[in-house]
């Protein structure tokens, strides 16, 4: 299968992305892992968005997007396909090829290569993870994990439940659980949004966000959810499944305070911000940096294009921001791709410049937001050498710990002396606990680069691998060619 | 001046991490440094192979058929399960009669030379590999070849090395050595002097640069591989399995991709499958095509491996001496300068032996009479 | 109803839903024993990152529940440890 342009991620950015390329005039394939479009933020049920409408925001402007995408492979320009992971992905000088898995019941799993000229990866990111005594007891999940549950299924888990954290996300998934039918007995949030005080223009150019936050806050009065800040969860109890967690307040200073209380619950949904999935982009050869929010994010120019030439980025992987910020990289990405399609440099538009300013005033809010509201600094210290760190191998802080005794020092020694990040998930859980646990052990910079070298993106049959069509694309594929629209000379 | 023999050892893989344990526990000052961590080249990318199944009649058998003996006393003192050590043994298998018959020739002058081995039939394999392919000729079973996680073994080494004296600094670059005479006077680093009669060159790939740096030119270059990583098993395949065709790759000096189909469990239930070589220099590119034959083979010979998960790829550099033998020895243009490298691929399995050996020639002790063929001296090894 | 089966018994499912979601819906939270501590598991991230739903779904192993999309004839069991050959 060949493209002018392979969009991988159907959520904010990639949608944004794709609608302005197809309507451009490119020749586009999505590929999205999930079955319906809409990425984590507009994640729905089979039986459509609209029947939540109090689960999400911006349902209008996903509607329209899903109609633009459809209207255009109605026109043939744009191939759609869900339940498709890229497995890998390589880029040279004139081509990028993706290698992506059609998922599915073992006898349906099929495997695709496409060409294309062009690549915009928006594979968006996923709740990060500290561990803590007791987190993987059943009853565990992430605070992203019940709200696709609830999003996707309609599923409230329950009957009680407590969701921890930090960060505005953990409001949403609060209220959502709330309105289906759970007990949620408390919101706990570890730093204070009075911390939001020492970032006033970030807030005053985000107006609607304050609105947002001030609508949570009611909603979850409504509910009569306490919300208390400053609090973390320290340990998760139960015989078999969760029953209870003790939880602690933290002074100003981060340090954990020695007063415990209970809550009895039957599920913690838990997050501490976000991690991103770029290891597409590595593979590409693409630079990333760890940012000082401890994510990794995929280094991109003011056109969204990496340091490859083929690949572009946009949505939480070159910084976690949000839905919206994703979806005006899309916009910005899109406008760049179609511009290097034509060979022509990027128009001089009103409304580019536009979008580059909003780009820029919601980059400054993501900023702000990630200083308010950081991983807590103490959380090693409710480690206990019996608490499991990696939960695919179940290495524990003691294997972690013997493993920097005999010199582990960076992420690969680590991962090679204690397991830690070999499982099937490959590191995605727990490599910020275990990179944060070598670099204050080593006194090295924390390095999460290492961890998203992932040649394999998803686990691939070896049988597909070794059949995997290396072929030139079939014969009754769409135009290859790019067509651009006429110019009319008025902004688009 | 301190009557202890010093020794620096420069490079914390496999190879150092035993020339530093033998050297230590023979009562020299030993300090191991290296660039990087422990196991950061070769080692850490290595599959773990303690094999005499692919080696023909000659010194690198011998020096494999001391060394497999030490690393059963290894496992002993410092414990098997450190670093993953299993005796499983290794088939190799043949895919056609023609094959069969050349590796029983082989075979038979392997088991001349001391190599344990017998032919096993079609149905015996089936019997020893369940998920063998059903089209196999037959082939040999090697009860000697095992298995180690190479990185831990090192790192496990290098940790006994410590706890007999030894001293390890990492992330401490050599830059020059310092002599006089014609004789080691120190070696240098990007922090400091560390003064010492002997210096090891266990740089694997690197040892060519380093030897570069030293002024004493050593043709080791690198030749480049990729390993397959399955998803976690149930204990499935029970040997190290080989296809014949592995010998010859080995052997060869081709300037091409070869690949030959190397497959073998873990403790932990991941499957690993081998094997390619390539001279790409230290090229970090990933290989779809290497990949993709890799996983081809391994399906041909272990066809239930179809629907078996890749779940990662890495891959890593090989010591590669033109003449197909390890360099372990004196340089005789430099006093107290000793290499040991050019392992190729069989640098876990001959690493205590080459530390065994290293440590007899420091001492003066008299050294295993496979030392002459080993020496970098040898006539053989012209700079290329 | 369509039903899927597992571990010997019918699981209802509703159109496009995924194996967890069916199986959370029906009163099971977890499907899953971990190979060194035999700890029970069920859904963890829910968006197919964390490999903690693994389940074995027409005798193949360590399939995400959360990903796969329940249908009639699948036949979902239990996963112990890294599964059965």
């Amino acid at each position: 299968m060949r493209a002018d342009v392979v969009v991988v991620g159907a959520g904010p950015a990639g949608l944004a992305a794709a609608a302005e390329l197809a309507e451009g005039g490119a020749r586009v394939v999505v590929l999205d892992a999930g079955q319906r479009p809409g990425g984590q933020f507009w994640r729905h049920r089979p039986e459509g968005i609209e029947a939540d409408r109090d689960l999400h925001h911006g349902i209008n402007e996903f509607s329209t997007l899903q109609r633009r995408l459809r209207d255009q492979e109605a026109r043939g320009a744009l191939t759609y396909l869900p339940g498709h992971q890229v497995w890998n992905m390589t880029a040279s000088h004139d081509h990028c090829v993706i290698r992506a898995l059609r998922a599915g019941r073992p006898a349906d799993v099929a495997a695709l290569e496409v060409r294309a000229r062009y690549v915009l990866l928006a594979t968006g990111a996923y709740d990060r993870q500290i561990p803590f005594p007791g987190w993987e007891l059943p009853g565990v999940v992430t605070a992203g994990g019940a709200q696709a549950l609830l999003k996707q299924d309609g599923i409230a888990l329950g009957p009680r439940v407590v969701v921890a954290g930090t960060g505005p996300f953990l409001l949403p998934v609060a209220v959502g659980l709330a309105r289906r039918g759970a007990d949620v007995v408390a919101t706990l949030e570890a730093n204070h949004p009075a911390r939001w005080l020492t970032h006033p223009r970030a807030l005053a150019e985000q107006p609607g966000k304050l609105v947002e936050l001030m609508e949570y806050a009611a909603a979850l009065a409504r509910h009569r959810i306490p919300v208390r800040n400053r609090t973390v969860v320290v340990e998760a109890h139960g015989a078999g499944r969760l029953e209870a967690v003790s939880v602690a307040r933290l002074d100003r200073h981060g340090r954990v305070s020695a007063t415990r209380r209970r809550i009895e619950t039957d599920v913690l949904a838990v997050g501490y911000g976000f991690s991103t999935q770029t290891e597409l982009a590595v593979s590409a050869g693409c630079a990333v940096t760890t940012g000082s929010e401890g994510t990794v994010r995929v280094t991109v120019g003011d056109d969204q294009r990496t340091t490859v030439d083929r690949v572009f980025a946009a949505g939480e992987i070159t910084g976690v921001g949000g839905a919206r910020l994703a979806q005006v990289e899309g916009l910005l990405a899109a406008a760049a791709i179609l511009a290097a399609l034509s060979d022509q440099p990027v128009p001089h538009s009103a409304a580019l410049r536009r979008i580059r300013r909003e780009r820029a005033r919601l980059g400054r809010f993501a900023d702000a937001l990630h200083q308010v509201y950081p991983v807590p600094d103490a959380w090693p210290s409710l480690l206990r050498a019996d608490t499991i760190v990696c939960r695919c191998e179940e290495v524990d802080l003691a294997g972690i710990q013997h493993a920097l005794t005999r010199g582990a020092r960076d992420g690969r020694s680590m991962k090679m002396l204690s397991r830690a990040g070999m499982g099937l998930c490959q590191g995605r859980t727990c490599a910020f606990a275990t990179a944060t646990l070598t670099s204050r052990s080593t006194d090295e910079r924390l390095d999460l680069a290492s961890s998203v070298r992932r040649s394999i993106a998803t686990p691939v049959p070896l049988g597909l691998v070794a059949s995997h069509p290396q072929a030139d694309g079939s014969p009754t594929d769409g135009t290859t060619t790019f067509d651009p629209p006429q110019r009319t000379g008025r902004d688009t | 001046m301190s009557s202890v023999t010093r020794v620096v050892v420069v490079g914390a893989g496999i190879i150092g991490a035993s020339c530093a344990y033998y050297a230590a526990r023979s009562g020299l000052d030993v300090t191991v440094i290296d660039r990087g961590g422990v196991a950061g080249g070769t080692t850490g990318a290595g599959e773990g192979n303690l094999l005499v199944s692919d080696k023909g009649p000659g010194p690198e058998l011998e020096l494999a058929l001391r060394s497999l003996d030490l690393w059963v006393e290894l496992g002993a003192e410092l414990g098997t399960a450190s670093f993953e050590l299993e005796h499983k043994g290794g088939l190799v298998v043949a895919s056609s009669d023609a094959a069969m018959t050349a590796l029983q020739e082989f075979a038979a002058t392997q088991h001349d030379a001391g190599v344990a081995c017998e032919n096993v039939s079609p149905r015996e394999l089936a019997e020893l590999e369940p998920w063998i392919a059903e089209d196999v000729a037959g082939g040999v079973l090697y009860p000697a070849d095992a298995q180690v996680q190479p990185g831990l073994a090192a790192a496990r080494l290098l940790e006994a090395a410590v706890a007999l004296g030894a001293d390890l600094r990492l992330g401490e670059e050599c830059v020059a050595l310092r002599t006089a005479g014609g004789s080691v006077q120190a070696v240098i680093t990007r922090s400091g002097v560390i003064e010492t009669g002997f210096v090891v060159n266990a740089g694997g790939p690197w040892a060519g640069a380093l030897a570069d740096l030293w002024d004493l030119p050593l043709p080791i270059h690198p030749r480049r591989g990729f390993v397959l990583v399955t998803e976690p098993l149930p204990p499935v395949i029970r040997h190290k399995v080989y296809s014949a065709d592995y010998v010859a790759n080995v052997t060869s000096g081709s300037e091409e991709l070869e690949t030959s189909t190397v497959v073998e469990g873990t403790p932990s239930g991941t499957v690993l499958i081998g094997a390619s070589r390539e001279r790409v220099g230290f090229s970090d590119e990933w290989d779809p095509g290497v990949v993709q034959r890799l996983a081809e083979r391994a399906v041909a010979l272990f066809p239930p491996l179809a629907r078996v998960g890749l779940m990662r790829t890495y891959h890593g550099f090989r010591p590669y001496c033109p003449d197909h033998l390890p360099v372990v020895g004196l340089d005789s243009r430099m006093q107290g300068v000793l290499h040991a490298s050019g392992h190729e691929g069989a640098g876990i399995v001959l690493a205590p032996a080459t530390g065994e050996l290293v440590t007899q020639l420091i001492t003066d002790e008299q050294p295993a009479g496979y030392a002459g063929a080993l020496s970098p001296d040898r006539l053989t090894l012209v700079a290329s | 109803m369509s039903t899927f089966e597992f571990d010997g018994n019918e699981v209802p499912f509703r159109e496009g839903q995924t194996v967890a979601g069916a199986l959370i819906a029906a009163g099971r939270r977890t499907w899953r024993t971990t190979p060194r501590g035999g700890r029970s598991r069920g859904v963890f991230c829910g968006i197919g990152v964390c490999f903690d739903c693994l389940i074995e779904a027409d005798g193949v192993s360590n399939q995400r529940a959360c990903l796969l999309v329940a249908t009639e004839s699948l036949v979902v069991r239990t996963q112990a440890g890294v599964g059965r050959p």
